[in-house]
């Protein structure tokens, strides 16, 4: 009798909890492509043409390539927690953080062999002109009281133009080696860069929300701002600090994305993946009208976007359907993690609670 | 009170669109107001000056897409800025957006300003029926230049463009000249329905369909883009099917695929085990190819310029063009052939 209640118990807080939908998303991929082809998930380590052995295959290419992803959703959680909106503009402001990488590594010039000033003074620079993007559509949004989406369109429009006029309209190639680490491999090191860079992201943030009151004071001006500013929280400078961590999750993003090639191109980088952030914001189970917020949930989503990016390609879905497909799979994870099919979802599991219960009886 | 609020609010959003909206063009048009005031300027100086000596200023509306929007581009409305300039005897307004609505608006404005020619990339090649109707009546002629439109020839004075399918079909042809036992390609493709997608892909559709021996391991789009084109690479080989070359539809992504065969260890180029294959001709694309690192580059021209002014000077000498539609000379670059002057006067 305690038995099965407490496993009726387990169903439904399984089926409610906020982690269920993005790793069941992740579960289901998992298996199809362990049914399809189990060779999908083959680790193999190989010689790259620099002489380095490194691992290949789909699991670390999913890796590799979410990382952007992974760093802005995180951002973009807090953002969506505390403002009750999206910012759209991180596209185009990575965009802008990649032309300042650019910009000051080759010094002015078109076509750079090596490093014309420190990376760490390029990367720092970076940070700096991102976050003060990310102020300028904070204060919008924060001060001025403008709907997020609507304060952001501004950066989304302009953002890439201002990354051209940067770079004068040049478009820059880095071909020191130093500069693509973060977008390829360290020497001697099989993993990919920007694998480590996204832990070191998730493990700062994750220290910053256990050792600071910066989560729970999201939260509540996220809830009601009303009320936490009574309490004595300034919404106002909670709303617009997310926006200006948001922009330091650009730059890293930026970084990483500009030093896999070591060039940039200002219209196509990085295009709509403002769309991908927000839609792993809500596969994560996050309310995108603020509030509480899971940040295992959005990084678990990243992944989730990423590995059926990468399971479409190995199957080489023809390129004009692919949208269709992505978006099928899309809606499906978005109609299931709606509140009205958990409630049903929790409610069908009942009867037959009750009725081993009887039989039990 | 809550209407009033929502009010205030409607309108707090609507002064923003119209402020960003206000904010991108005067970000786009900044470097064209100022080269506009500066011809103008000059232009009235010179008036002045060489009223006697010059027989008339020509006025000149310039209506071009985003130069962000690739290097080539970028070449192209470098190369418009620098024809049409008032030491060469116009006086030109420029405007450049991706958007065909705001390209049409800002068309049919030039027309009212009466410029003598109007030069026209349009984004969209349909929509353009009115602005070539009002050009028409009010004696505006319409010169194409890089992109065509949907429109009776008639309409137009003349159209200088870039053949994509001959672009494509130079491609094949080299490709088919290499003579590999089997082809068993990776195709790249740009942003579906554009010009250079289709012109550059068509050639390769047909010679695959006709060819036993020509298959695609993956044919897939990477919108132009560069990490794109190394996602779908890596996955190919991840999956470990044989391909022995990358037809890609640009430079970009065909440098996004090396980058994945590099992680790889996979030889290209030269020597190689997989052919490399790109389009526009960069000029770091053209280093690429003297380097050994690729084997092809299709050359886009971007220079319509040039034409287009000995054009508009023959029609002030009263002599039309000889045909309507002109073709801008274009040829594919080999690895093996290609020397430093051909990166220096092809590279863009």
């Amino acid at each position: 009798m305690m038995k099965t209640k407490s496993e009726g118990g387990f169903f439904k807080k399984m089926v409610r909890h906020q982690l269920f939908i993005p790793l069941l998303a992740l579960l289901l991929l998992v298996l199809f492509n362990l049914i399809m082809d189990p060779s999908f998930f083959a680790v193999t380590i190989k010689e790259n043409s620099l002489g380095n052995g490194v691992l290949t295959g789909n699991i670390i290419s999913v890796l590799d390539n979410a990382s952007e992803l992974v760093i802005l959703s995180i951002g973009m959680t807090l953002v969506t927690a505390a403002s009750g909106g999206q910012d759209i503009s991180v596209g185009a402001a990575m965009a802008i953080a990649g032309s300042v990488m650019l910009r000051m590594a080759c010094g002015g010039q078109t076509t750079a062999d090596i490093l014309q000033s420190p990376l760490i003074l390029c990367f720092l620079v970076c940070v700096l002109v991102s976050m003060c993007f990310g102020a300028f559509n904070g204060a919008l949004v924060a001060y001025f009281k403008i709907q997020p989406m609507v304060a952001t369109l501004i950066l989304f429009t302009a953002g890439r133009s201002i990354a051209a006029w940067i770079n004068k309209n040049e478009l820059p190639i880095m071909n020191d080696l130093r500069f693509k680490y973060a977008g390829t491999f360290l020497p001697g090191v099989p993993i990919p860069t920007s694998i480590f860079i996204t832990i070191l992201v998730i493990v700062i943030f994750v220290l910053l929300l256990k050792f600071t009151t910066l989560g729970l004071f999201t939260q509540a001006v996220g809830i009601n701002s009303g009320s936490s500013r009574l309490n004595g929280i300034n919404p106002q400078f909670i709303k617009f600090l997310s926006y200006v961590i948001l922009g330091v999750c650009v730059a890293f993003a930026g970084y990483i994305r500009v030093a896999r090639s070591g060039s940039i191109n200002y219209s196509r980088i990085a295009e709509n993946i403002e769309m991908d952030a927000i839609l792993a914001v809500a596969l994560g189970g996050n309310a995108l009208a603020g509030g509480k917020f899971n940040l295992t949930g959005s990084v678990i989503g990243a992944y989730v976007i990423q590995f059926l990016t990468t399971t479409l390609y190995k199957y080489h879905v023809p390129s004009t359907a692919l949208p269709a497909y992505k978006a099928v799979v899309v809606i499906l994870l978005v109609v299931l993690s709606s509140p009205y099919i958990r409630e049903k979802m929790s409610k069908l599991k009942n009867p037959l609670v009750k009725k081993e219960k009887k039989e039990v009886s | 009170m809550k209407k009033a609020l929502a009010l205030v609010l409607t309108l707090c959003m609507v002064f923003a669109l119209c402020a960003c909206s206000a904010k991108t063009d005067e970000k786009k048009e900044s470097e064209a107001p100022a080269a506009v005031e500066e011809s103008k300027e000059e232009s009235k100086e010179e008036e002045k000056e060489e009223a006697t000596e010059t027989a008339k200023v020509i006025k000149v509306g310039v209506i071009n897409n985003d130069p962000n929007e690739s290097g080539y581009r970028t070449a192209n409305d470098r190369a418009m800025r620098e024809t049409f300039t008032a030491e060469n005897g116009y006086e030109t307004t420029f405007f450049n957006n991706n958007d065909a609505a705001q390209q049409i608006a800002t068309a049919q404005q030039m027309i009212q300003d009466e410029v003598d020619y109007l030069l026209l990339s349009p984004a969209s090649t349909t929509g353009w029926d009115t602005v070539l109707e009002d050009a028409q009546a009010a004696g505006t002629q319409v010169i194409l230049f890089d992109r065509m439109l949907e429109a009776d020839e008639s309409m137009y004075v003349a159209a200088v463009v870039s053949d994509m399918a001959k672009e494509g079909e130079t491609a094949v042809e080299w490709l088919a000249n290499q003579g590999l036992e089997e082809y068993n390609i990776i195709h790249i493709q740009g942003h579906m329905g554009s010009d250079a997608q289709i012109g550059r892909t068509g050639a390769l559709d047909a010679k695959v369909e006709a060819e036993d021996k020509w298959t695609y391991v993956s044919q897939q789009t990477a919108d132009w883009d560069e990490a794109t084109a190394k996602t779908i690479v890596e996955s190919v080989i991840n999956s470990g099917e044989k391909f022995n070359v990358i037809y890609a539809e640009n430079d970009g992504m065909a440098r996004g695929a090396v980058a994945a065969l590099d992680a790889n260890g996979i030889t290209h180029g030269k020597d190689g085990d997989v052919i490399v294959m790109g389009f526009d001709c960069n000029k770091w694309a053209l280093e690429e190819l003297v380097a050994g690192n690729w084997n092809y580059d299709g050359q886009c021209n971007p220079f319509q310029a040039a034409v287009v002014d000995e054009i508009i000077k023959d029609l002030e000498n009263g002599k039309a063009p000889a045909e309507k539609v002109i073709y801008n000379p274009e040829q594919g670059f080999d690895a093996a052939t290609i020397t430093a002057e051909d990166v220096e006067n092809f590279g863009i």
